[in-house]
C-alpha cells in the first residue's frame, strides 16, 4: 500500500552533484537502509523523500501516489532527526501532541487564549491528550511527559522524537541517522528497539546510516551509496559476501578487505603477489584484476605453497575470539589482515614469519574498472582443486 | 578519616548539618587550608572591581539619597535637612506626573515598537540571500551615529514648512502637522525617533539568536505540519528566541527610560509639558533651576522605577523564556 518509488533523482547543491540519477524502488512495509559514507547523498535522497529538499529532476511516488512538489506535511510521512530536533521549549506531551495538533485543530482553535473557548476545541484537546498518552505509554516513557526535553537523557529523547514521529500513524517512516548521537550500550539497545518498533508497526521504515552493524542488523534490504550513486541493493548478508562493486566490498566489513592487483596467469588461475591463486574463471588470460579477500578467508598454513601467501607479522590485535593479524607481504603495498580463530592460532609474535592460505571459494574479483566479475556459479565455486594444504 | 566520614554518611542517611559542620570541624586537613587560600585570591581578583563599583556606584547612590533629604541649592555652602518634603513634593508636583505619565507612554511605544520592527527586519534580511550585509549595515547605523547630530537632521526633516516630511505629505495630499510643536504629535514623533535608533540594534541581536537557531527544527517543525509561516514563527523562530527577546527588551526598555539628547535638542520638554520625561526634568530641576534636593529626589523615584521594571521583567520572562 505504502511502497515507494523513486525514479531518476537527480539533485545538484550549486556545482556539486549530491545525486546522480537516483531509482529506487521500496516495499511496503519494508526496512530499508540507505548505507554511507558522510557525503555520498544518501540525507540528500531521505531528505527529497520528505519534501525536505527538491530534486531537480526525477519522481517520487508513496503509495501510488507521486508527491513531487508536495509539502512534507501532505505526504503521509514522519521523520526522525539525527539530533532528535525535540522543541525544547515544550514539555515532552506537547512535542508529541504536536504533529496531531497542527493537523486536527485549525489555526483559530490553536491560537493562544481564544483557541480553547472555540467550539470542538476540547474534545479534539482531549482525543490528542489520549494518544499521546497512548504513545508515551508503549515507549515506556509516560512518567516523562511533564518534563522538558533538557531534563532527559539521550536514550530518552530518542524515544520522545520516536513518540513524535509515531503518534500520528505515519505511512512511512524516515530516519536520519537516529542512533549516532547515543553512547555505544545505549545504541545497541535502541536498535533492537527500532526493530521491534518496525515488526510492530509494519510499515514502510527508510533508515540513513553510517555505520554498517546498523545497517547489517536492522535492513531487509541494504542501498549502499556513493558519490550519490547508487552501487548495490541488496540483503545485508548479499552486501557482504556478494558486492557487486569494489567499492561496496571496501566500504562494508570491517576490518576492510584485502585488495591486491593480480593478472590472470593461466586458465583458472591469478598470480597474487608472486603466489599462484586459483579462480574459477573464464577471462582471457592476462587480464588485469583485482582480487578481495576479506580477512576472515585466510585460514593458518604450514608452509608456503601456491594458493599461500607468506608475510612477516607486523602486528597482532587480540579481540577475543579472534585475532587480527598485521602481515607484511613482499609485493603488497598495504598489510594484509588475516582474521584468525584465537584457538587455532595462538602464539602468533611480532615480527615472526606467517604463512595463510586462502579458502577459494572466499575469493572476489572485480576488473580495472571495480565490476565485480562473477564465478559462473556456485557449482563452479565448489569444485575448485584445493591448491595448497590446510596447516 | 575518609573511610570513617563516609562510613558515617552511609549510616546515617542525609547528614544534618549540625552533624556535617562537627564533623568538618574536626578535619583539619590540608584541603581546608587550600580551600582559605582560593578564597583570599577570590577577593584579591575581585577587589579592583569591587572599589570600582563601590566608588562609582554604590556611594553616589548613597549621596543621592542622602541630598534628597535636603535642601541644597548648586552652588550653595549651606544646606539642611528637609525629611521628605521633597519627595512630597514631587509626588504633588503636576510637572514631574506629566513627566512621569510621558515617559511610560514612550516605554511603552518604543519597546514594543523597537522590538517589533527590529524582529520583522531580521527575519527579512535572514529571508533572503541578497544584499545581507548591506541591509545590515544601513538599518544599524543610526544606532552608531551619534544621536544629537541624528536630533538636527529630525529637526530639519520635520521643519513645517520646508521639511522633507511635510513636503511629502503635502505632496500625497495627507494631513501635515507641526510635528515638533503640536502637543498631540510631540511625544509620539520623538517615540519614532527613538524606534529608529534601537531598532538597528534589536535586529543585530535577532540576527545572531536567528542563526543560532537550528535548521533542523525548523525541518521538524515543517514535518510535523507546521508549515505555514506562522505557525513556524510560533513553534520554533520566537520561542527559541526567549532569551535574546528578553535581553533586547530589557536594554530597550532602559534605553527608553533615560532618553535625554533627542528632548534637548527638538523639544526641550515642550510644548508645555508634553514631552518632558524624566531624565529630562531631572537635568532641569539639578542643573538649570539648581535645585539639587528636589532633583535628587526624582532621581530617586527614577531609580526606584527602574530597578523594580528590571526586576519584574526579569522575574516574569524568566519563567516563560527557555534557556538551551
Amino acid at each position: 500500500m505504502s511502497g515507494i518509488v523513486l525514479r531518476n533523482i537527480r539533485k545538484s547543491f550549486g556545482p556539486t552533484t549530491a545525486l546522480h540519477d537516483v531509482s529506487l524502488s521500496i516495499v511496503n512495509g519494508e526496512f530499508l537502509t540507505l548505507l554511507g559514507p558522510s557525503g555520498c547523498g544518501k540525507s540528500t535522497l531521505l531528505r527529497i523523500l520528505a519534501g525536505l529538499e527538491v530534486q531537480d529532476a526525477g519522481s517520487v511516488a508513496i503509495g501510488d501516489r507521486v508527491v513531487d512538489g508536495l509539502r512534507p506535511k501532505r505526504r503521509d510521512v514522519a521523520m526522525v532527526f539525527q539530533s532528535y530536533a525535540l522543541y525544547p521549549h515544550m514539555t515532552v506531551a506537547e512535542n508529541i501532541a504536536l504533529p496531531l495538533r497542527m493537523r486536527r485543530l485549525n489555526a483559530w482553535q490553536r491560537a493562544p487564549l481564544v483557541g480553547r473557548w472555540l467550539p470542538g476545541t476540547g474534545m479534539a484537546r482531549r482525543a490528542i491528550d489520549m494518544e499521546v498518552g497512548g504513545t508515551a505509554e508503549a515507549l515506556g516513557i509516560a512518567h516523562l511527559l511533564d518534563r522538558k526535553p533538557g531534563q532527559l537523557s539521550g536514550g530518552q529523547r530518542q524515544r520522545v522524537a520516536l513518540g513524535r514521529a509515531m503518534v500520528r500513524h505515519p505511512a512511512v517512516f524516515l530516519m536520519d541517522e537516529p542512533l549516532s548521537n547515543l553512547d555505544a550500550k545505549l545504541r545497541v539497545h535502541m536498535r533492537a528497539e527500532i526493530k521491534e518498533l518496525h515488526r510492530r508497526l509494519g510499515v514502510t521504515f527508510v533508515y540513513v546510516t553510517h555505520d554498517q552493524a546498523e545497517a547489517m542488523t536492522l535492513s531487509d534490504r541494504v542501498v549502499v551509496m556513493l558519490d550519490g550513486e547508487v552501487l548495490q541493493v541488496a540483503q545485508p548478508q548479499k552486501i557482504y559476501s556478494d558486492p557487486d562493486d569494489r567499492r561496496v566490498a571496501e566500504f562494508v566489513g570491517s576490518p576492510k578487505i584485502n585488495m591486491f592487483d593480480a593478472i590472470m596467469r593461466e586458465r583458472g588461475q591469478v598470480d597474487v603477489a608472486g603466489t599462484a591463486l586459483s579462480v574459477p574463471s573464464e577471462l582471457t588470460l592476462g587480464t588485469e584484476l583485482t582480487v578481495a579477500i576479506r580477512p576472515e578467508a585466510f585460514q593458518l598454513a604450514g608452509h608456503a605453497g601456491p594458493g599461500v601467501l607468506t608475510g612477516l607479522v607486523r602486528m597482532v590485535e587480540h579481540m577475543g575470539s579472534d585475532l587480527f593479524v598485521y602481515l607484511d607481504v613482499a609485493g603488497v603495498e598495504h598489510p594484509v589482515i588475516a582474521r584468525l580463530s584465537a584457538e587455532r592460532a595462538p602464539e602468533i609474535v611480532t615480527g615472526q614469519t606467517l604463512h595463510v592460505g586462502v579458502r577459494p571459494d572466499h575469493v572476489l574479483l572485480f576488473d580495472r574498472e571495480g565490476r565485480r566479475v562473477r564465478l559462473r556459479d556456485g557449482a563452479a565455486a565448489a569444485s575448485v582443486t584445493p591448491v595448497r594444504e590446510w596447516a | 578519616m575518609n573511610a570513617r566520614l563516609s562510613l558515617v554518611s552511609r549510616s546515617v542517611g542525609p547528614v544534618t548539618t549540625s552533624r556535617k559542620s562537627m564533623l568538618v570541624s574536626e578535619l583539619r586537613s590540608p584541603a581546608q587550608k587550600h580551600a582559605r587560600g582560593e578564597a583570599l585570591w577570590a577577593w584579591a581578583l575581585a577587589g579592583p572591581a569591587l572599589i570600582l563599583l563601590i566608588v562609582l556606584f554604590l556611594l553616589p547612590v548613597v549621596g543621592v539619597f542622602v541630598m534628597a533629604l535636603t535642601d541644597w541649592e548648586f552652588g550653595a555652602s549651606s544646606l539642611s535637612f528637609v525629611g521628605l518634603a521633597n519627595f512630597r513634593e514631587v509626588i504633588f508636583d503636576e510637572v514631574f506626573r506629566a513627566s512621569l505619565i510621558n515617559t511610560v507612554v514612550y516605554v511603552l511605544i518604543v519597546v514594543p515598537g523597537t522590538v517589533l520592527a527590529g524582529l520583522v527586519i531580521a527575519l527579512l534580511i535572514e529571508s533572503s540571500d541578497s544584499c545581507r550585509a548591506f541591509y545590515r549595515a544601513i538599518h544599524f547605523l543610526p544606532f552608531m551615529a551619534t544621536l544629537t547630530a541624528m536630533a538636527i537632521s529630525w529637526e530639519a526633516l520635520l521643519h513645517p514648512t520646508v521639511g522633507l516630511v511635510n513636503q511629502t505629505f503635502a505632496a500625497l495630499g495627507i494631513p501635515t502637522a507641526n510635528w515638533l510643536r503640536d502637543e498631540t504629535t510631540a511625544l509620539p514623533v520623538l517615540a519614532v525617533i527613538g524606534i529608529w535608533q534601537n531598532l538597528g540594534y534589536a535586529m543585530v541581536l535577532f540576527l545572531a539568536g536567528l542563526k543560532s537557531i537550528p535548521l533542523d527544527l525548523y525541518d521538524a517543525a515543517e514535518v510535523d505540519g507546521a508549515d505555514l509561516w506562522i505557525d513556524r514563527l510560533r513553534t520554533v523562530t520566537i520561542p527559541m528566541l526567549g532569551p535574546v527577546l528578553m535581553f533586547i527588551v530589557i536594554v530597550v526598555a532602559l534605553k527608553a527610560f533615560e532618553t535625554f539628547d533627542t528632548i534637548q535638542i527638538l523639544t526641550q520638554g515642550g510644548p508645555g509639558h508634553a514631552t518632558e520625561m524624566l531624565l529630562y526634568t531631572l537635568y532641569r530641576e539639578s542643573f538649570e533651576y539648581l535645585r539639587m534636593g528636589y532633583g535628587a529626589a526624582v532621581a530617586v523615584v527614577f531609580l526606584v522605577m527602574v530597578v523594580t521594571l528590571t526586576l519584574i521583567q526579569a522575574r516574569i520572562m524568566d519563567k516563560r523564556v527557555h534557556y538551551q
